[in-house]
């Protein structure tokens, strides 16, 4: 059984900006000598609400990707959709307000240590982590394209300075505002076809995640995504966040996608059974 | 200010705790994670998630649902069996020198006198917390806690499996109609403290599907919402019975609610939702009790122990 991040702290962060792009909020939180131990696919959890609120419970956010050059010194950025109470308050923090955290938590992408050639899937704020990912890949000669799809133009997070990163850029809206029209999914089965792909990388809605693995299913490309499931506390203790995942021995045991993710071997989730329980032991 | 030292140690049945506050069953999973946060020995005690005799998925997600200043869970008892546990879990908590109390639940009488025979080799455990009250089973018959007959018989069960040594705390739930009652039974059955209060059973609906939120649909509430009902249980249950220890718990999240709970009856208090908060809650919580007691006067948290019945003249 997998244990918690062993690099994760509690400590109090303080926002240093708060920026509204598009349909988000891009926040950069003074984190110091913890952006070291920050890696893609990593996330934050955060307390809301101040100390009198009703909302008890952390809110688990991406961590999109982390800076140890910023003028603010160690800075971790998050891409927050201001949906929820606990989100809209942590949006509507102004610079300078004190942030109780802990970071970094649960699993991160796996990086090759060969070259290789990786397509990175992003669904609406869901390509927020893929940038810092796209970061490292590029810095390990790999080659990185990307795919982002939303509803919705304005659902579409794609920040210039992260366009640098990445060798090339689609952007799929199913109301075609915005790139092409249609789900982002559509062009992976002739991508798996030309035979130029190892590796996805994926973040975003739980429907795109089990889509892009049943498309990989039949190829040699390996799938690792960032799931998503509600979470009480981030930290392994609540039970609440499992998903249902084969083991080696073909069983199903319901893993905690705070701990055991939330990156995860696609192929290794039982997306068939995500909401039910599996058979007995 | 000066303040005296406080001695804060305390003891459920013949067990001898340091430390008045513990993790509550289900709140900390065994340990772990949360040592990631403090040094679980500087705690009372683990008490570890209830384990069941087999393996156990639990119930489907959602199995959570945030209320205002509470929470649903639905967990459903998900664990690895006791085999494993007591294989992998106990020996790295006694390797941390924290001290041990295990939470068992079953389906059946005889699944609780079957576990409690597991653990009666067990060296190290302090005491068996036996959860007769989840409320997050298929079948509410199978909350023995609700059955003043079905407790006692659990109870009984456990003890003569166990043997004269080590404690039995019987964890009741709030959801009954004569709490007291219930406590007495478990007490003539052979159990030497309480741990009051499991979750209260409730539900929510999400207005957007129209149906029940969580997968199990009902859910246990936690939290500081739930927090005047454990005092009045452990009041109440103090009252009827002063001089069997009370484990309290229910929606403490500062100190100042766990000396509301130990003013009420309780010998030491579990924080449980808070740790998902704050997975320092504990060790802050205890803190903030030991400068409270002191601000109040006591030297020792056990004089503090059901202080609010004392005579009116007092």
């Amino acid at each position: 059984m997998a244990t918690i991040n062993k690099s994760s702290a509690q400590l109090m962060a303080t926002l240093v900006s708060n920026k509204r792009v598009g349909a988000y909020h891009q926040l950069l939180l003074n984190v110091g000598d913890l952006v070291k131990s920050c890696k893609p696919g990593n996330f934050v959890a955060i307390k809301v609400g101040g100390d009198s609120s009703k909302m008890i419970l952390r809110r688990a956010f991406a961590i999109s990707r982390v800076s140890d050059i910023s003028q603010y010194g160690g800075t971790m950025e998050l891409i927050v959709a201001p949906h929820g109470s606990g989100s809209k308050w942590l949006c509507s923090q102004v610079e300078g307000t004190e942030i109780d955290i802990i970071a970094p938590l649960g699993t991160a992408f796996g990086i090759p240590t060969q070259p290789i050639n990786a397509l990175l899937i992003g669904g609406g704020y869901g390509s927020a982590p893929l940038f810092g990912l796209a970061d490292v890949l590029k810095s390990r000669g790999c080659k990185v394209d990307m795919l982002l799809g939303a509803s919705i133009g304005s659902k579409i997070y794609a920040p210039m300075e992260g366009k640098r990163s990445v060798n090339s850029l689609k952007i799929y809206t199913e109301d075609g505002s915005m790139g092409e029209t249609g789900r982002v999914t559509e062009p992976l089965l002739d991508i798996i076809a030309q035979r130029n792909i190892d590796v996805v990388y994926s973040c975003g809605p739980m429907g795109m995640l089990r889509a892009i693995t049943e498309l990989v299913a039949d190829s040699d490309v390996i799938h690792q995504c960032a799931v998503e499931e509600a979470m009480a506390c981030g930290v392994g203790i609540c039970m609440t966040c499992v998903l249902p995942v084969k083991n080696d021995d073909g069983t199903t045991s319901m893993l905690r996608s705070c701990i055991d993710g939330p990156v995860m071997d696609g192929s290794r989730v039982r997306w068939d059974l995500v909401g039910k329980v599996p058979e007995a032991q | 200010m000066m303040t005296m030292p406080v001695d804060m140690s305390t003891t459920l049945g013949n067990a001898w705790f340091p430390h008045p506050i513990f993790t509550a069953s289900g709140c900390a999973s065994s340990g772990k994670e949360l040592a990631q946060f403090f040094d679980l020995k500087d705690i009372g005690a683990v008490v570890t998630k209830s384990v069941m005799n087999k393996p156990r998925h639990g119930r489907p997600t959602p199995r959570m649902a945030e209320t205002p200043s509470g929470m649903l869970n639905s967990i459903g008892l998900q664990g690895p069996g006791i085999d494993a546990f007591l294989a992998t879990d106990v020996p790295w908590l006694l390797e941390q020198k924290a001290r041990v109390i295990v939470s068992i639940a079953g389906e059946t009488i005889e699944e609780y006198s079957t576990l409690a025979r597991k653990l009666r080799s067990v060296s190290g455990i302090s005491a068996v917390e036996v959860n007769i009250s989840c409320p997050n089973v298929e079948n509410r018959g199978m909350v023995f806690a609700c059955d003043p007959d079905a407790s006692r018989r659990v109870i009984d069960g456990v003890r003569k499996a166990i043997g004269g040594e080590l404690p039995i705390i019987a964890k009741l739930s709030p959801d009954v109609t004569n709490l007291p009652d219930i406590a007495k039974g478990v007490v003539d059955a052979g159990a030497d403290a309480l741990a009051l209060i499991n979750t209260v059973l409730g539900m929510v609906i999400n207005i957007d599907t129209m149906r029940t939120h969580l997968g199990g649909k009902t859910g246990g509430l936690s939290g500081p919402a739930i927090r005047p009902i454990a005092v009045r249980a452990i009041y109440q249950v103090h009252a009827a019975l002063p001089q069997i220890p009370i484990l309290g718990m229910g929606g403490v999240a500062s100190g100042r609610d766990a000396l509301e709970l130990i003013l009420a009856g309780a010998s030491g208090v579990s924080v449980g939702t808070a740790s998902f908060g704050n997975p320092s809650a504990p060790i802050a919580i205890q803190n903030e009790l030991r400068d409270l007691l002191a601000q109040r006067g006591f030297t020792t948290l056990k004089d503090a122990v059901g202080y609010a019945h004392r005579e009116a003249s007092i």
